[in-house]
């Protein structure tokens, strides 16, 4: 399987505290990976590498085969990132934001395909609408929405179900997995253990900024001998 | 060019969506200075043969435009942080230098709305003379593009607002008001006279005057080449310092 995504001997301190200790991980291209770990584990860390939000102090980190530090242009054009903050640009409707987040990776008359993004998540009569009018739901779709603008190869989830209700979730998964089906690399971070478990294909479980899990789902959970993916989470951790 | 071009517009459309407060408040301010300082002191002082009242409109209007543009890089910048909404810029593939055109043209623009605006509304109140139109633009553009730079820095800095509120008001605002918005040099005593001279903002008046009157304390050719000097100065470093990702990428 060609790789989308390797991530080698990443190492990052803030200060005193190290949030990476040496995390390697390929990610094969098409692969739905889950990213999980308690709070302070190094995940949303790792992916601010991967994003080039944070620069590691030392390893590397490539999409599609481009360093996201010396090549990073083409990287960042490989990747959909949705952040796990609720953040939103107040002086702007939504189309408006996607036609910016468009030109921002260098693409002008977007309208076709952000219309089609709207439709499947369900924002085609909030077009129009202030980014400040939408309720929290309606603004993580936009988060999401923000992420596809470009048709990133690699799309980063970074706990997007956090604080929203089921029937955007499940929105929101069938969506996903139509673009995995149709090609696209998908890394979730996720408190849901459940979620990660039906939709996940492979898992790596991050503790105190290291890889101490790596395996497919199905693997992980006959080798810990759990009933679910919960149970094998919080005997990893104790472990 | 295409992501410099989104960003530089969203930049102006940000600013312009709230040109009451980004726009017509700083021309009002202006206006009202205008209106105080001429009435107190039009019989009384005259500068370079010029009345006190047309001395003191290009003052203003340059001090507008060098404030503005200082507010709007800055301000947009803290905001996008504070809220988050950064990374909306962070993540697409834009490079620092586009990064950084884009956020000081934006400046230099609102700068140059809010110069246009407070020239529009006070131009009645004196006779004045253009003489040489070519420094006036070459002023405002290089004087505006300093303090847009300066805002860029300040905002990255700031992590507060009070921080940013800091920057403004105990570094800005001193220069651009003691720079001889109001006033000669020539009208202070030799200390301060000499101080005023280390003021790059002193030259941005000085040398923008010169474009109305054709008079300046300083030769316009060496005021410009302080400015356009001390913008280069000040835009290597921004350079060096988003190309590092100085408080924006850690």
């Amino acid at each position: 399987m060609a790789v989308a995504v390797s991530i080698v001997d990443v190492v990052k301190h803030f200060g005193s505290l190290q949030a990476l200790a040496g995390v390697t991980l390929t990610i094969g291209q098409g692969e739905f990976f889950g990213l999980l770990g308690p709070n302070g584990a190094g995940k949303t860390t790792l992916i601010s590498c991967l994003a080039g939000l944070v620069r590691p102090d030392s390893g590397k980190v490539a999409v599609m085969g481009h360093d996201v530090v010396s090549d990073y242009r083409e990287a960042r054009r490989q990747l959909g990132v949705v952040p796990q903050e609720l953040v939103f640009d107040p002086f702007f409707t939504v189309r408006e934001t996607l036609r910016i987040q468009s030109g921002y990776f260098g693409l002008r008359k977007n309208d076709d395909w952000i219309d089609e993004i709207l439709a499947n998540l369900d924002l085609t009569d909030k077009a129009d609408t202030n980014m400040r009018r939408l309720s929290g739901g309606m603004k993580r779709r936009v988060l999401v929405a923000q992420a596809l603008v470009h048709k990133p190869p690699v799309i980063v989830l970074d706990e997007p179900t956090a604080g929203v209700d089921v029937e955007l979730r499940q929105g929101l998964w069938q969506f996903v997995r139509r673009l995995n089906g149709e090609g696209h690399t998908i890394i979730l971070t996720t408190h849901y253990l459940e979620e990660a478990e039906a939709l996940c294909g492979r898992i790596a479980l991050l503790k105190q900024g290291r890889v101490v899990a790596l395996d497919t789902t199905a693997n992980l959970l006959e080798h810990h001998a759990g009933g679910s993916l919960e149970e094998v989470f919080v005997r990893v951790m104790r472990g | 060019m295409i992501g410099f071009w989104t960003l530089f517009s969203k930049e102006v459309l940000r600013f312009w969506k709230v040109s009451f407060q980004t726009v017509a408040a700083p021309v009002l301010t202006a206006l009202l200075y205008l209106l105080i300082f001429s009435h107190v002191l039009e019989d009384r002082v005259q500068v370079h043969g010029v009345v006190y009242t047309a001395f003191l409109i290009p003052g203003l209007v340059m001090m507008q435009v060098l404030q503005n543009a200082f507010a709007n890089s800055s301000s947009s910048l803290i905001q996008s942080k504070v809220t988050g909404s950064i990374v909306f810029v962070l993540l697409p593939p834009i490079s620092h230098t586009a990064f950084f055109l884009a956020y000081v043209l934006a400046a230099v623009v609102r700068g140059l709305a809010v110069g246009a605006g407070v020239l529009a509304v006070t131009a009645w109140f004196a006779p004045l003379r253009v003489e040489a139109p070519f420094w006036i633009l070459a002023f405002a553009v290089f004087g505006g593009g300093m303090l847009a730079t300066l805002g860029v820095i300040a905002g990255i800095w700031a992590e507060k607002f009070d921080q940013l509120a800091a920057f403004q008001n105990f570094l800005v605002m001193p220069l651009t008001m003691l720079s001889g918005v109001f006033y000669s040099i020539h009208s202070l005593p030799p200390f301060w006279q000499g101080l005023s001279h280390y003021n790059p903002v002193f030259y941005m008046i000085d040398g923008f005057r010169y474009g109305f009157f054709g008079v300046s304390d300083v030769p316009p050719a060496t005021s410009l080449a302080v400015v356009v000097g001390c913008f280069a100065a000040v835009s290597l470093l921004t350079l060096g310092l988003l190309k590092r990702g100085w408080k924006l990428r850690n």
